[in-house]
């Protein structure tokens, strides 16, 4: 019997290449490198992946780790990983947030106290991880993945250790992993005790009844609620304020784009491939999910004095606008997944671009205070336009129109289901959203005093990144949705 | 290549390029705007003069362009009878707003020549686009600049109304996006021409009733309707004058512009249902608005509750659902733009001279301190309240003559009642105005000091709407000849 197979190594090219830069450059801090250049070598490394991605949009669909042909008996071909348009299009989604992240490092790792080889070891480790998970279609590795995405992150908000609130923040985000994880965990073994199959186009093949159903019932909603820790979907949430709080602020930013684009490309590719048949099951759970992260989310932000928390509370909020395309059922799932694809990669810029500048005004402000912003836009005029522009994208107003177009989206998805009272509910916490974005921007041409921004290479990087791609998918949204919804 | 977009890209140059001059150069951002904007009205009157009135129901000059094709949404534009007059409408007023800045010193004059620009390229592109989700992008592109221009220029409370106006205005966009999107997806495109044409054959009869609903409350704020009108008495008194005129005059109109030409027509069962609710909403706006202004002792607050009573009449146009009753929506809508824009013009420069705008304080007798002044409040309020032969009497007549008849479907003896009772709104409307000419106008002089009189400037921007007022008041066809066409291909009644 044959059991050694084939690896499409190109398939797995864009990993491979983070995978082995991260080793790389835990030797290189090891043998005391400085920390700029480990910076500008991981974002190097960020980016040759990003180029290996590109190469492969324009090829067919690659699979690899498929089960060998003698062991597959009657059923489908099975295999763990596969490289098609949605894995590319999360996997560039990934490298690209992770460069501004490593942009945004640069100057911290310089001033603080930090070792900045173990940062970018940690970091590429867990972007490994993300784009593993985004091309895993069996539980064992799409779980295996998402360890490795959830490990390294601890370890990340840790960093600054002589920090009682980073410290704090690591713990809490460890403890809400490790139930999650187990949650996940537990779900999956429900699941393979079912269907006896790990694989998703086995599982969906699977039929179950009778009693056990119910047991797959349980199974479903424990995988789904593992995710929903991931995202910071309310009820599981609490954890989201204190760390994006307690850690540096690059960090914070990866948890709130790389870390939630696994945690969506896990719960899609779940639904859509694994349970199709059992719609009705995590339909309405997603739907009452959206719903309630998204007025949680919301409403919450409104009480916000702080920059950071703000941020925390508003992407829970955009976790539930993500969530609600998912839910419109197995029917319409295809157009729901692309409208949660093309609402985070708007939403890994726009945010991306307002956690650069608040990550900026950190630097010389340590309480970040919303206060503090006021009269920004006449010291620092370009942070404090481009600041501004992020929020009017993010509450999804012109001249925003990117965030229009990613509302559009999603209303658009919404109202093709059975969950037409998201769009009502939508509509209102849209009102609540723009609501605090827009007193913050208003804050930012209002007299006042505050802190001037140091300037430097890496932010002004950053920020020219973010914003230039805010103002060019503004007035050309196709760019960006070309690769979401291929077909046209 | 249509010679529209024009229209867009040229305000939204003359919004970025007193930035882009020098800081050597000494540019007047004030002077550059009555440079731009006139040259904008006069691309405005080039589209009147290359329209084709033979065809006002065809959408002249197309443009129409992939935008976002992954979901559809196409840059498509195109100009029929009822809009040409609305973009008149829009420049012609943006000129006159230009004109009016440049009598006096205006802090910060470049930003708010900017922001003045971007929203003329909305308000044109609100009234040009056809494609669901384009309009719906111009529509919102509005609302930044108005809170800006109220919340940095305004009075006394201006922040408190700049955040009403803000919030009303959004939570009507977010359920008008919604009910856009129930409406596109159902009838699987945005084409507002398609949609239009297919008068929602293919759309069940539940979604039309939910769509209408979504899409007339987030017009309905807009426009505004009783009861969701309580921004816009704030928003009015608290806005600079130009703010104001541009509110009333185009602003509000945006809402019932669209209910026209995308809820109506697209729609006809869920028209249907609630045109007898949006009757009965119109009605009682037409009379809340009179009433109050009865009890109103600022002089721009009152012409804001005139503002909610003529819309009533506007509204309860288009509730009739027949060719009578919307053609006297729209002929309303530019009547009121017309006066209105003229009215908060005059309580401006009142307001200005005199330092309140409290009826009071101002005192009667302004016939003898500033006899043209005086009389020009006199001709903008007797036009407001409709009196025949000027602008106002048309739209409010034609309204309650299709209130009278009202569409197949809709329960007769409801809207007859809805005339009757709009019919004392309108003698209402009478004598709130008759009330102020006495208060302001006629009477003793209450202070001694000098009032100056019109100024050349605002002759020159004032002059152009009351020729307009009387010239649409005497020759109605003018502006019916356009829309009658359009109207009735919208509502499927045949021509």
């Amino acid at each position: 019997m044959n059991v050694i197979q084939e690896i499409d190594y190109a398939a797995v090219a864009p990993v491979l290449v983070v995978a082995l830069a991260a080793v790389g450059l835990l030797l290189a801090g090891a043998f005391e490198l400085g920390a700029k250049w480990l910076g500008w070598l991981t974002a190097l490394a960020l980016s040759a992946g990003l180029v290996a991605v590109f190469t492969l949009i324009p090829g067919e669909a690659r699979r690899t780790f498929c089960v060998p042909e003698t062991l597959r008996g009657d059923g489908p071909a099975s295999c763990s990983y596969v490289v098609d348009q949605f894995t590319l299009l999360f996997q560039g989604i990934v490298l690209a947030a992770a460069v501004v992240v490593v942009l945004m490092s640069l100057a911290d790792l310089e001033a603080a106290d930090i070792p900045a080889g173990e940062y970018y070891f940690l970091l590429l480790c867990a972007v490994t991880g993300a784009m593993t998970l985004v091309a895993a279609r069996d539980l064992v590795l799409l779980f295996v993945s998402l360890e490795t995405l959830s490990l390294p992150v601890f370890a990340l908000v840790a960093l600054k250790r002589y920090d009682g609130r980073a410290t704090e923040a690591a713990v809490k985000l460890f403890l809400v992993s490790v139930v999650s994880a187990a949650v996940l965990l537990f779900g999956v073994s429900l699941v393979y005790g079912t269907t006896g199959a790990m694989h998703f186009d086995r599982i969906s093949a699977a039929s179950v009844e009778g009693p056990l159903e119910a047991v797959l019932t349980a199974g479903i909603v424990m995988v789904v609620a593992g995710f929903a820790f991931k995202v910071a979907a309310v009820p599981f949430h609490f954890w989201a304020p204190d760390v994006y709080q307690g850690a540096p602020v690059p960090v914070a930013a990866f948890l709130s784009v790389v870390s939630k684009a696994g945690g969506f490309a896990g719960i899609a590719l779940v639904v859509a491939l694994a349970f199709p048949a059992q719609d009705h099951v995590w339909g309405p759970l997603l739907a009452v999910l959206a719903a309630v992260t998204m007025t949680v989310g919301n409403v919450m932000a409104l009480r916000q004095t702080q920059a950071v928390r703000l941020l925390a509370w508003s992407s829970v909020a955009q976790s539930g606008y993500m969530l609600a395309p998912l839910a419109v059922g197995a029917g319409d799932i295809a157009q729901g997944i692309a409208a949660t694809a093309g609402y985070l990669a708007f939403y890994a810029v726009m945010n991306l671009g307002a956690f650069a500048v608040v990550h900026r005004f950190a630097a010389s402000s340590e309480e970040n205070l919303l206060a503090d912003y006021r009269g920004l836009a006449r010291r620092n005029p370009l942070s404090g336009f481009s600041l501004a522009f992020f929020l009017v994208c993010l509450a999804g107003l012109p001249p925003g129109v990117m965030g229009l177009v990613a509302k559009v989206l999603v209303f658009k998805a919404v109202v093709t289901g059975p969950v037409l009272w998201l769009a009502a509910v939508m509509a209102v916490n849209v009102v609540i959203g723009l609501y605090y974005y827009l007193v913050w921007a208003v804050r930012l041409f209002a007299p006042g005093t505050g802190p001037m921004l140091p300037a430097g290479l890496p932010y002004r990087l950053a920020l020219g990144v973010t914003g230039v791609g805010a103002v060019v998918l503004s007035v050309v949204p196709q760019l960006l949705l070309q690769a979401v919804f291929p077909t046209g | 290549m249509s010679t529209l977009i024009h229209l867009l890209w040229l305000p939204l140059v003359a919004a970025v390029l007193p930035y882009l001059v020098p800081a050597g150069a000494r540019l007047d951002p004030v002077g550059f705007g009555r440079v731009a904007s006139g040259f904008i009205l006069a691309m405005a009157l080039v589209q009147v003069a290359a329209f084709d009135y033979a065809e006002p129901e065809r959408m002249q000059q197309s443009m129409n362009v992939a935008w976002i094709p992954a979901i559809g949404v196409r840059f498509h534009l195109g100009v029929d009878g009822i809009s040409l007059p609305l973009i008149v409408l829009t420049t012609l007023l943006t000129f006159l707003c230009f004109l009016y800045l440049g009598r006096r010193e205006t802090p910060d004059a470049k930003l708010l020549t900017a922001l003045l620009f971007v929203l003329e390229v909305g308000m044109i592109g609100t009234f040009l686009a056809l494609d669901l989700v384009l309009f719906f992008v111009f529509f919102e592109i509005v609302l930044i600049p108005m809170y800006a221009v109220i919340a940095i220029w305004g009075g006394e409370k201006r922040r408190h109304a700049a955040y009403k106006f803000i919030l009303y205005t959004l939570l009507g966009s977010a359920v008008l996006l919604a009910g856009l999107m129930l409406l596109g997806v159902s009838a699987g495109t945005f084409d507002m021409v398609a949609l239009s044409e297919r008068q929602g054959f293919d759309i069940a009869r539940g979604v039309q009733i939910a769509a209408f609903a979504f899409i007339g409350l987030g017009l309905a704020v807009k426009a505004p309707m009783w009861p969701l009108h309580t921004w816009l008495p704030d928003a009015h008194t608290e806005a600079p004058t130009v703010g104001s005129v541009l509110l009333a005059g185009v602003l509000l109109k945006m809402g019932t512009y669209g209910l026209v030409r995308i809820a109506v027509p697209a729609l006809p069962e869920g028209a249907e249902f609630w045109a007898p609710w949006l009757g009965c909403l119109a009605v009682v706006g037409i009379v809340y608005g009179s009433l109050a202004c009865l009890a109103q002792t600022d002089l721009k607050r009152l012409i804001a509750y005139s503002s909610i009573g003529h819309m009533g009449f506007v509204l309860l146009g288009i509730a009739t659902l027949t060719a009578t009753g919307i053609n006297a929506a729209l002929f309303g809508n530019i009547a009121h733009g017309l006066i209105t824009g003229l009215l908060f013009f005059l309580a401006g420069s009142i307001k200005e001279r005199y330092g309140t705008g409290d009826l009071a304080g101002i005192g009667g007798g302004m016939l003898a301190k500033a006899p043209h002044l005086a009389g020009v409040l006199a001709f903008a309020a007797v036009a407001s309240l409709g009196l025949p032969g000027l602008a106002g009497f048309w739209g409010e007549m034609l309204a309650l003559v299709g209130a009278y008849q009202p569409g197949a479907g809709l329960p007769r003896e409801t809207f007859v009642t809805y005339m009757a009772v709009a019919a004392v709104g309108a003698v209402l409307t009478a004598a709130y105005f008759l009330r102020l000419l006495g208060k302001i106008t006629h009477g003793r002089s209450g202070t001694g000091a000098a009032v100056a009189d019109v100024h050349p400037v605002e002759w020159a921007s004032w002059v152009p709407l009351i020729i307009l007022v009387v010239l649409v008041g005497l020759w109605p066809k003018v502006l019916l000849a356009l829309t009658d066409g359009p109207v009735r291909a919208l509502i499927g009644a045949g021509s």
